[in-house]
């Protein structure tokens, strides 16, 4: 890999590092999810193995996208944005590098410690006490040196992208200390108990899972959007009125919403009805954000002919319009009476996952690479183009997929018979689903397979003696 | 809750709503433009300059609907501490109108066929059809969906009965379930006396084996099994003790399942249904699971 001149002012190393592992990460969760979607559609590929069991790898499919791809693309972005648009080098090079270091250190564990089976169970938090000791001290590590980054800024106002950054990195905190609360069996044990009992230690973790979908993976993206979108688009952002607005609005009320994870069950009915109204009121300020990503496009849609980053980034708010739109209408109770524990949830969740959160990522990589290396472009910008609609595809196969197979166990698992017995049990629901889990597992080799394209296109345009065009050397230290 | 949480959760619920409104309410009072603007607000970040245009007024009269149901929710359903909302509902009460509602259209249906024996069920139809799609959701996953049973779980649709395969036993096994014990024979015989016991016992389904092994074997035989399984090995139905005789395994009839089974022993559970299904749908599933046997 080439060793890019320094930056005059910038630390781009860091930036570096967690870029190229974006990639890698992404690789990496993505083929497990086609591994363990396959195996839906073809049971045997579990191999009769324990630790290649459906049950083992779903969360290291879930913890690599989120955490290792998402959380890597999340410290590049952030870092990049914090000190161009605050205008100043990181508040300290080795504590960025610990963040690195220690992050990766996390993903390993993770990736070793779920197919052993070693697991809190809890959705999205699963790792064991002793990792999540090792993610308070990165994550504690990660504030300092993006809010230590921001103080010392030589911009008079904050920009609106490291607002939601901050949001993120703040809200994340204390989510994970809260929800990850346990007390250990032994401190020679990796296996611990909630420190909560019962409908509260459900409420917690859905209050924890909703909002790492808010803060992790919504906040966070915005946070990219806001400079990706108006930097590659090279057009002011829409409405700054409308920032600030769907900003606090959207932090306030998304803190509320985790509850609709648990419509009718033990959870109270006070917490239900409120989660409901939050989730609905959530609406506006989600959609704050595409409209002020899209109408920043205004004048300049004709880029998005010649431009697949631009498309990247444009079809990601799309995507985040249409999941931020579902999101609410399945927190109405007698929507959600349809729709829980199906394969809807699972379209609705990828609809974000890959449609808005990959999609973005992969357009800020692409934006950043080239810069980050001194290159005036990626090695091959049709590679880019070709990327794009491998995921665009994937993502619509594998949503329309789980569309078709959410509405159709949610009929036939109430449907009733005239004496009120029901019409079909579950496995028929399930042969039912068969033909979808083909369609879905299908979608995600399509997803995975741009994301080795762009792993080859990064490697020609990193390598030390890459083709890609360099560019010129004022351009660079702009 | 106490009155002290219910005023907290009231006032922070209330307070993130209003919250929404006072929000939109004071930035829309000091927005300088009413339409789009080339405006901008002056700030410069890495290039990226920020429009002064107003938020659009579809997006504020979207935002203020939400809010408007929101409060009208919470006034009409419980959401406001310990406030019940006009309409009196409940999830509990819901499912318990439900349910009635349920008891009240179904129970004709199958109160029909309640004074009908197993016997004459036979011959009708619908009701089979009915106790099938009843065994299809509750029995099913152990049983298999045509009742064929799988290792551990007695196949239903041959003559081989566990506990006895007239109506009354039939209903009486979904009704107060049963729970089979084989117990443990390895420390006693020793892995020497397993192999022989095997050997008796495979013999009597009229396998090939080891003549010499089978009669050692014949002998603990009658010391230690014929309690439960009879002195001709034919099984005993009041105890649930297997039939050995026929070559019809719960277990597997392989030399290995066979040697576990007496090795380490066996412990079956069927579960009761009489608190999940009424009597007249165990009647129904009764006279489904007696067709399969008696076509």
């Amino acid at each position: 890999m080439s060793t890019a001149a320094e930056h005059p002012t910038y630390n781009y190393k860091v930036v570096r590092q967690f870029a190229i592992m974006t990639v890698v990460w992404g690789i990496v969760g993505m083929a497990v999810g086609v591994l363990i979607a396959s195996q839906l559609v073809w049971p045997a590929l579990n191999f009769d193995t324990a630790w290649l069991s459906f049950g083992r790898l779903r969360p290291l499919h879930t913890n690599a996208v989120i955490f290792a791809f998402g959380g890597s693309a999340l410290f590049a972005t952030s870092y990049y944005v914090v000190q161009r648009t605050c205008q100043v080098r990181l508040i300290s090079d080795k504590l960025a590098a610990f963040t690195f270091w220690g992050w990766q250190l996390v993903i390993v564990a993770a990736a070793i410690t779920l197919p052993l089976g070693i697991t809190s169970s809890k959705e999205y938090a699963e790792l064991e006490w002793p990792i999540d000791i090792l993610i308070t001290i990165v994550w504690v590590a990660y504030a300092i040196v993006f809010l230590g980054t921001v103080k010392i800024r030589k911009t008079s106002h904050i920009y609106v992208g490291n607002w939601f950054y901050m949001a993120f990195i703040i809200t994340v905190a204390v989510l994970h200390i809260v929800n990850s609360a346990a007390v250990p069996v032994s401190l020679s044990s990796f296996k611990s108990y909630s420190v909560y009992p019962g409908a509260i230690d459900a409420m917690v973790q859905w209050w924890y899972g909703h909002n790492a979908v808010g803060f992790f993976l919504t906040a966070g993206f915005l946070g990219m959007m806001y400079y990706f979108v108006p930097k590659q688009a090279e057009r002011p952002i829409y409405s700054y009125r409308l920032s600030i607005v769907h900003f606090w609005a959207l932090i306030a009320t998304y803190m509320w919403a985790g509850g609709h994870h648990l419509h009718y069950t033990a959870l109270p009915d006070w917490a239900q009805s409120v989660a409901m109204v939050m989730s609905l009121i959530l609406l506006a300020p989600s959609w704050g954000g595409m409209i002020n990503g899209m109408m920043t496009l205004s004048g300049a849609w004709h880029k998005l002919r010649t431009d697949p980053v631009l498309r990247f980034l444009v079809v990601s708010l799309s995507f985040y319009g249409m999941s931020t739109f579902e999101g609410p209408m399945m927190a109405i109770k007698t929507v959600n009476a349809l729709s829980h524990y199906t394969d809807w949830t699972v379209g609705h969740v990828h609809a974000g996952a890959l449609g808005w959160v990959a999609m973005i990522s992969i357009g800020a990589t692409y934006h950043m690479i080239p810069r980050l290396w001194g290159k005036a472009q990626m090695f091959s910008v049709s590679l880019i183009n070709t990327h794009f609609w491998l995921a665009t595809i994937g993502t619509v196969l594998y949503i329309c997929a789980m569309w078709v197979n959410g509405i159709l166990q949610g009929l036939m698992w109430r449907a009733v018979n005239e004496d009120g017995t029901l019409t079909y049990s579950f496995v028929e629901a399930l042969e039912a689903s068969h033909p979808g889990y083909f369609v879905r597992a299908l979608g995600g080799a399509f997803f995975l397979a741009g994301m080795l394209l762009m792993a080859y296109n990064v490697w020609q345009t990193v390598r030390k003696d890459s083709k890609a065009p360099a560019a010129d050397a004022s351009a660079q230290a702009a | 809750m106490s009155d002290f949480w219910s005023i907290w959760v009231s006032v922070i619920t209330l307070g993130v709503i209003g919250g929404c409104a006072a929000l939109l309410w004071s930035t829309r009072k000091s927005e300088v433009h009413k339409g789009a603007t080339e405006e901008t607000t002056g700030h410069t970040f890495d290039g990226i300059e920020e429009y002064d245009n107003p938020m659009p007024g579809w997006w504020l009269q979207m935002f203020v609907a939400t809010i408007i149901f929101g409060v009208i929710y919470l006034l009409a359903y419980p959401g406001l501490g310990n406030f019940k909302g006009f309409l009196g509902w409940t999830q509990v009460g819901q499912y318990e109108e439900e349910v009635a509602y349920a008891e009240e259209t179904y129970r004709p249906v199958f109160a029909k066929y309640a004074t009908m024996s197993v016997e004459e069920l036979q011959a009708q139809p619908e009701g089979l059809k009915m106790g099938q799609r009843m065994f299809a959701n509750n029995c099913s996953v152990c049983h298999g969906t045509t009742g064929s049973g799988a290792h551990g779980f007695p196949n239903l649709t041959d003559t081989d009965w566990l506990y006895g395969g007239n109506a009354d036993t039939i209903k009486a096994t979904i009704a107060g379930g049963r729970t089979g014990a084989m117990p443990p024979w390895g420390a006693v015989l020793g892995e020497e006396g397993v192999r022989d016991m095997t050997n008796y016992v495979l013999s009597l389904s009229g396998k090939t084996v080891d003549a010499d092994a089978a009669a050692r074997g014949e002998q603990q035989f009658q010391a230690l099994c014929t309690a439960c399984h009879g002195q001709d090995a034919k099984g005993v139905q009041a105890l649930g003790a297997p039939n050995l005789t026929d070559d019809v395994w719960l277990y597997g009839g392989s030399f290995e399942q066979i040697s576990h089974t007496i090795r380490v022993g066996r412990s079956g559970v069927m579960p009761a249904h009489k608190d999940l299904l009424s009597d007249d749908k165990i009647h129904l599933i009764t006279s489904y699971v007696y067709s399969l046997s008696n076509k």
